[in-house]
């Protein structure tokens, strides 16, 4: 049974949608990733979640029971969720300990079971002895837990992340992550966690969410957003994927035969016949020892990690450039033939014709 | 939920059936404290403004529309309080401006032992009330005057009061309002990046050029907005112009009015309402030139390190400190002096001083009275507005609408227009019965609360406002999520974090209320004097003696509130008390 289901949700500020139309279904005990850049209305549909903004239109349901919707809205005190805010917004005036109580005595907790519970969720996070510290005396990461304690302590079912990490240095951003997982699995409660940055996203989410400008492009498992993605947008933003239009002559059983810089291909895909995009990453292009789908000619090597990051500049197809690894040097303008194992085909919209014709227009002049 | 997921499953505890709320409106509770502030603010500024320009505005005589205030504006005795009001607070604005400007720069460029001491003294004339001011300088200037009279200075005994005359009072109201110069010139300084100084400076440009030819520019529109507070604030001035004007003849508009109602009871109150409006008009032009002095004239000036003083200068330090010893010092040196002598027209000597008058004044049941129907209407006062002022801030900071914003801006009249006009529309809401009650508060002490609560409320609001619109909203989002509804997101959340500017609202109005006189010289009654009335009272006797140890002890009260602050200075948000930035 889905547990968080949104049909439609809509919102706009000053006539500007900042969530337009959002739809999608997460099971219980998800760990949905919210990605997508800055300003495309993550936060305002978190805050939809949570009851802090009203939708102006759509749905949502919590355990198939509508919490937002045309009969009105269940405000964010009857939701009983859990919600760590990216200032943390810890109580300053109260310790860590009162930070955590308050929730409790809100719902009216017995005092042995608040302090049962106190304990309990400063052990989960590992800040047992801080519980008469004040907000202003704890670190950075501290302050992370202790926002993320207050939230465990009233064992909401959902709990909402915004941006959490984005105050952290690198290493404890890692720390912290790994954390989030492991109380994740350990409260079995569905997290909703927004975030900028898709590494994050990938490594601990079970789904992940990808908007764009308001509008939700694709809901689904990490490896089918990095293998299947569903719209050009979500194919380059994810894994810095590479996009090349394409002519997609058949497709059958999930293969697209596909025309690319003259040659006639078959790569995994359900696009039908029409225009098309061919979407891969860098770790799918190889030098290839002998013709390959396309060829191309070094513009730039750089040096990275062991090997050469290429920018090469494919022979026949209307893209500036791709990016490869090579194992050696090369100078500038040589040509090679490359290789493509894996790559996923979606339809391209005939709006992006026009790109076409001046490649056309280019390559043949 | 699935429970078979893990072990520590939360168990599911959704309110069935959800009682939903219609989309796009705010909780019942938000609802509920909008109409518990407009309730407020309609009783206790909205319905006595309407009142008075109703009262101005009725017919005359004859039945023409606006007639009476035709007539009014037509008689001598308006155009002759009018230019009272104009010659004095005019000049007196000439003398705060110089004042106050001169002590600004003096401070801000000189390096100064006993800084903050000194900051206090030139801010004290802005803490002690004007009745105690003109008080001191009566005392001071007068025939009698112990310290004019040592040095063989005095007039001739016989001869009036120098200060009883339109100069004399433009001299104390000039002394009075110059801190409201010397705050905003002081705050304009530290905005001056020491960049623009240090540039001049590199190519040899002399100090003092340095200070005419580029910081007074800078601070120009500031020193001009800062005149033009002092100008409404002398035009409202009361306690003044009722000492020093009434017995030298000098009429202007406040005590016109309040002589009109003394003589002819509430049947005058239709004329002096004109009257009235014609303070608040010249007011609100006051500041309507403020508002474009500060947003036409100044020039944005880049953030940076802000100027301090530098250079020392042994004659400026003695200068400064003479001046400021003549008009904080010297005048109250004379009042405490006047007190200590036990009859009126007794030399000041070693062998005549006595604490007689204070003892005879302790003794007086209409004095100790006074000090507790003041003490007790100053920490009602305080006590209400903060009560108002937190949700009130809250709806400001968090759910501004029209209305809420409307509101704002109307509880701001009470404090800046005259209080002589306050007091009025008081007169005019509160003197018929109330309409349910059927009690009129009239002639009680309500009258004086709910007038001062008027005129105090903006004293807490700013503060708290300010603070609540500075504070992370996310903090009562927090509280919502675990569960809190409005009343405990209110009082755990919202309060604490507005509390220190609560309290030093709390504070101020404490300290302004305490020694009133405007609102409460037309709004007392017998057995509900204030310290303010008692003073105004006692000299108007002639027993001046009586009324110099009123005045002194009501200031040694106020200045133990100030230290009170003083030592809780680090509880309190900063740049609060003024003295002490
Ligand atoms: N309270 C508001 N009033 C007006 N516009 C708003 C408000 N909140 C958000 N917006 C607008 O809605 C759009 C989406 O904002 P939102 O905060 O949801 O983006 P975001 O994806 O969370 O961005 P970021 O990653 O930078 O946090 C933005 O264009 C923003 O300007
Ligand atoms: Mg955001």
């Amino acid at each position: 049974m889905p547990h968080l289901v949104a049909r439609n949700l809509t919102k706009s500020f000053d006539g500007v949608r900042a969530v337009d139309q959002v739809s999608f279904a997460i099971p219980d005990g998800a760990f949905l990733a919210l990605l997508g850049p800055s300003g495309c209305g993550k936060t305002t549909l978190l805050r939809m979640i949570a009851g802090l903004e009203d939708p102006d239109a759509g749905e949502l349901l919590f355990d198939d029971v509508a919490v937002a919707g045309p009969r009105g809205t269940l405000p964010p005190e009857a939701r009983r969720l859990g919600m760590v805010f990216q200032s943390y917004a810890l109580w300053p005036h109260m310790t860590v300990r009162g930070n955590i109580e308050f929730g409790l005595k809100v719902q009216k907790l017995p005092a042995a079971e608040r302090r049962r519970r106190i304990e309990e969720v400063l052990e989960v996070v590992g800040l047992s002895g801080h519980a008469a510290r004040r907000p202003h005396e704890l670190s950075g990461g501290q302050r992370q837990r202790v926002a993320l304690a207050r939230s465990l302590a009233l064992r909401p079912g959902l709990i909402l992340l915004d941006e959490p990490l984005a105050n952290l240095d690198a290493h404890l951003r890692e720390t912290m992550l790994a954390e989030f997982r492991r109380i994740h699995s350990m409260t079995g409660a569905t997290f909703v966690f927004v975030t900028h940055d898709q590494e994050e996203a990938m490594a601990v989410a079970t789904h992940v969410a990808v908007m764009n400008r308001g509008r939700l492009e694709q809901v689904g498992t990490p490896e089918d957003l990095y293998r299947r993605p569903q719209t050009e947008s979500v194919a380059r933003f994810i894994g810095r994927g590479r996009t090349l239009p394409v002519e997609v002559m058949a497709s059958q059983d999930g293969l697209c035969t596909i025309a690319l810089a003259g040659g006639v291909l078959k790569v995994a895909g359900l696009a039908p016949p029409g225009p098309g995009w061919l979407c891969f990453h860098a770790s799918d292009l190889s030098r290839a020892p002998q013709r390959g789908p396309f060829a191309g000619e070094v513009v730039n090597q750089l040096f990275q990690n062991g090997v050469y990051a290429t920018e090469l500049a494919p022979l026949g197809v209307d893209v500036e450039t791709v990016s490869l690894a090579l194992p050696e040097r090369l100078a500038p303008g040589t040509r090679i033939e490359v290789g493509l194992s894996g790559g996923w085909v979606i339809a391209r919209a005939p709006s992006a014709a026009p790109a076409l014709t001046g490649a056309a227009a280019r390559s043949s002049a | 939920m699935a429970a078979d997921t893990a072990p520590s499953r939360p168990e599911p505890s959704r309110p069935t059936p959800p009682r939903l709320r219609r989309a796009g409106r705010s909780g019942g509770g938000e609802q509920a404290l909008l109409l518990l502030v407009l309730a407020y603010v309609a009783f206790t500024t909205l319905w006595p403004l309407a009142k008075l320009f109703a009262a101005a505005l009725q017919p005359g005589e004859d039945g023409s529309p606006l007639g009476l205030m035709a007539e009014v504006l037509a008689s001598r005795a308006t155009a002759r309080a009018l230019w009272g009001t104009l010659a004095t607070s005019g000049l007196s604005v000439v003398l705060s401006t110089v004042l106050g400007v001169g002590l600004a720069f003096a401070v801000g460029l000189i390096r100064l032992r006993g800084r903050t001491a000194l900051v206090f003294l030139i801010l004290t004339p802005l803490l002690i009330p004007s009745q105690t001011m003109a008080l001191a300088w009566i005392e001071l200037a007068g025939a009698n005057s112990p310290i004019l009279g040592a040095l063989g200075l005095a007039p001739p005994p016989g001869t009036a009061n120098p200060l009883y005359s339109v100069s004399g009072i433009a001299l104390v109201m000039g002394v009075e309002h110059m801190p409201l110069v010397f705050l905003a010139t002081r705050a304009a300084l530290r905005a001056v990046p020491a960049d623009l100084v240090e540039a001049a400076r590199v190519i040899g440009v002399p100090g003092p050029r340095i200070a005419v030819g580029i910081v007074l520019p800078l601070v120009a529109p500031s020193i001009l907005a800062g005149a033009l507070l002092a100008f409404t604030a002398a035009i409202g001035n009361f306690g003044v112009p009722a000492l020093l004007g009434i017995p030298g003849r000098v009429s202007v508009l406040t005590t016109l009015i309040y002589q009109r109602l003394n003589g002819f009871g509430p049947s005058a109150a239709g004329q002096v309402a004109v009257l009235a409006l014609i303070m608040a008009a010249l007011v609100g032009l006051a500041l309507a030139l403020r508002g474009l002095a500060l947003r036409r004239l100044a020039a944005p000036l880049p953030a940076g390190r802000p100027l301090e003083p530098t250079r020392s200068s042994p004659v400026g330090e003695i200068v400064l400190w003479l001046v400021v010893a003549m008009i904080a010092v010297v005048p109250l040196a004379a009042l405490v002096m006047t007190a200590l002598l036990p009859a009126v027209g007794v030399r000041f000597g070693a062998e005549t001083a006595s604490l007689a008058q204070f003892a005879a004044v302790i003794a007086n049941a209409a004095v100790r009275r006074a000090f507790a129907n003041s003490l007790l209407l100053a920490l009602a006062c305080a006590g209400i507005a903060v009560a108002v002022s937190v949700p009130f801030a809250y709806l400001v900071a968090r759910r501004p609408g029209r209305l809420v914003r409307a509101l704002d801006l109307v509880v701001e009249a009470p404090w800046v227009i005259p209080g002589t006009v306050v007091a009025l529309g008081m007169i005019l809401a509160f003197l018929p019965p109330l309409p349910v009650l059927g009690v009129s508060l009239y002639g009680t002490l309500a009258i004086l609360l709910v007038a001062y609560l008027a005129r105090f409320l903006p004293l807490v609001l700013r503060p708290v406002t300010a603070a609540a619109q500075t504070a992370d909203p996310s903090l009562e989002e927090a509280a919502r999520i675990v569960g809190a509804g409005l009343p405990r997101r209110l009082a755990f959340i919202f309060l604490p974090g507005v509390l220190p500017a609560a309290v030093a609202g709390a504070l101020l109005v404490v300290m302004t209320a305490l020694n009133e006189l405007t609102l409460s010289a037309l709004l007392w009654s017998s057995g509900h004097e204030t310290i303010g009335v008692m003073v105004f009272a006692l000299q108007y006797e002639g027993n001046s003696t009586a009324a110099a140890a009123v005045a002194v002890l009501s200031t040694a009260l106020l200045f133990g509130l100030c230290a009170l602050a003083n030592a809780g200075a680090r509880w309190l948000p900063d740049r609060i008390l003024p003295w002490r930035q």
